[in-house]
């Protein structure tokens, strides 16, 4: 026995585990410092655009041009009172915010931001997990998330909040099925249901091109899935104060918040993965090209929302059972027959 | 829409979408095109709009062109005023003009309706746009005489009660004032 080798593996193995972990708690943590900080900032770019689209400044008070908006609002979040109504089902009511946010935040961890990097001879990937699987991750978790919205409005035991919360029950479980479905031609291009596949195959052409059909019904669904204008039927806040988060202060309330802003980077993200080559691009490095493709489809969320009214709740099935699952189903046979032929 | 154009919609399918499409579109050309204006919001604290004179805002006492109080007390204000904030007390000069011993106005009960102006006989009471009023404790709203008086005539400068009133002061004994006919003897029955 030599145990010289032995102590030489045994270093090689505990140098690669903590090399790993130490990667890990890195990228996690820069991963949720971006989104949280996105999240605070995107906030404030929706109401200053929102603002300028309807002719006025939006928040400049807090700070040169507002920048300390974000700060202000979460101090103000924490030292809220934290109400919770008498008449709520109490451990469901204080677990829904959280539902939101978790699996907003989760879904972020299977999508790549970088080419894979070599540190100390180990290659680490730019990726918090690289599941083959991480199609079906991502609406698992999106599912999921439509707990946070139905529970919550469920155990407020306010009408206001169970309408809300059953609308948004409604709206996400139609609209995933669009959603699914209009990936299904992007996991036929690439052939495979790992994120990081699916942005490698995009190395040459981003599928939006391929694939604009697609794309249209992803970015269509994707607003309902997060609720946004035009499909911020749980949330009305015509017709049903708040819907869902009506009877939520504080910091459970700045969680729904939070969790609406960070689905929409990770549904930003999603769509950059899916059709616009995910960190590929010329001259920055990836994450930064991740970042930009990530802004640039929520400033496009924002101008939605400041130009297009809310639709009806009719109006909002039909269009999501009659209009985009037959276009989906539709794509996904040409597709084949293209990949076909 | 005019009515002309309503009729030209087509009813087809595809002529139907075509419109939907030119018309969203047309409506994120709008919001676009608002990014880039100068935003119209006048921002409150450093642009303060001059506002006009007659504009509803804290109450005032204001004073004759001799630099008098127009005050009489009459308690007029007092009585027509719907939230009961005005109150006064009354009191006589050796000459014979009245004038309020005392005079108060609780700010944090005026509607600012502006009834205390009308019902003023002497243009004494106004309201000024020095809306600017705001306090944390609610007994510094409670504004004395002193407080109320202003060194000017506010929207009525040349006018000066005691010189139309009839009442014997230092200005003048009955019959003395503008426009005011001599005292007719009640004794004789002569024009």
């Amino acid at each position: 026995m030599e145990p010289v080798s032995l102590d030489v593996t045994v270093d090689m193995d505990l140098q690669i585990w903590i090399i790993g972990t130490i990667a890990l708690v890195l990228k996690l943590g820069a991963v949720l410092l971006f989104l949280l900080l996105m999240a605070a900032y995107l906030v404030l770019v929706e109401r200053k655009l929102l603002g300028r689209i309807q002719v006025r400044y939006g928040p400049n008070r807090a700070g040169k041009y507002g920048l300390l908006q974000p700060f202000a609002d979460t101090i103000k979040m924490m030292t809220k009172e934290d109400i919770v109504p008498d008449a709520a089902d109490r451990v469901i009511f204080l677990l829904a915010p959280a539902v939101v946010a978790i699996t907003a935040l989760l879904m972020f961890a299977v999508i790549p931001f970088g080419p894979d990097i070599t540190v100390y001879g180990h290659r680490v990937p730019l990726v918090v997990t690289d599941i083959n699987v991480g199609l079906l991750f991502v609406f698992a978790l999106s599912s999921l998330g439509v707990y946070g919205a139905a529970l919550g409005g469920w155990s407020s035991n306010s009408k206001y909040s169970l309408l809300g919360g059953i609308r948004g029950a409604a709206q996400m479980v139609s609209y995933e099925l669009a959603l699914g479905l209009s990936l299904i031609p992007v996991v036929m291009e690439a052939g495979s249901f790992s994120l990081v596949d699916i942005v490698n195959a995009q190395t040459q052409l981003p599928y939006i091109l391929l694939e604009p059909v697609a794309f249209a019904i992803f970015f269509i669904s994707a607003l309902a899935e997060i609720k946004r204008i035009p499909f911020d039927l749980p949330e009305a806040e015509n017709e049903l104060g708040a819907g869902f988060h009506t009877e939520y202060s504080g910091m459970r309330f700045g969680l729904f918040f939070l969790g609406e802003y960070v689905h929409m980077q990770v549904l930003g993200g999603l769509i950059a993965v899916f059709f616009l080559g995910g960190w590929h691009g010329p001259l920055l490095p990836g994450p930064v090209w991740l970042a930009v493709k990530i802004v640039l489809v929520c400033l496009v969320m924002i101008w939605i929302r400041g130009t297009l009214p809310r639709l009806r709740y009719d109006q909002l099935m039909n269009f999501g059972w009659k209009v985009l699952i037959p276009a989906a189903l539709l794509n996904v046979v040409v597709t084949g027959a293209r990949l076909l032929w | 829409m005019r009515v002309d154009l309503i009729d030209k919609v087509p009813s087809g399918a595809i002529g139907t979408l075509w419109e939907g499409t030119k018309a969203i579109a047309a409506g994120f050309a709008t919001t676009l095109k608002h990014v880039f204006r100068p935003p119209i919001t006048e921002e409150y604290p450093e642009f303060r709009r001059v506002l006009p004179a007659r504009t509803r805002a804290r109450i005032v006492l204001t004073r004759d062109p001799d630099g008098g109080e127009r005050c009489v007390a009459c308690y007029l204000c007092s009585g027509v005023c719907p939230v009961s904030c005005i109150s006064m007390q009354s009191a006589e000069r050796t000459d014979g003009r009245r004038f309020a011993a005392w005079f108060r106005i609780n700010f944090a009960r005026c509607i600012y309706c502006g009834l205390c102006e009308e019902a003023c006989p002497t243009s004494a009471i106004q309201l000024s746009p020095m809306f600017e009023t705001c306090e944390r404790d609610i007994l510094t709203l409670v504004y004395e005489k002193e407080d109320l008086l202003v060194d000017h005539g506010g929207k009525d400068p040349d006018y000066n009660f005691y010189r139309h009133a009839g009442v014997v002061t230092a200005i003048g004994g009955k019959g003395g004032h503008i426009d005011e006919d001599p005292p007719v003897n009640v004794r004789s029955n002569m024009p």
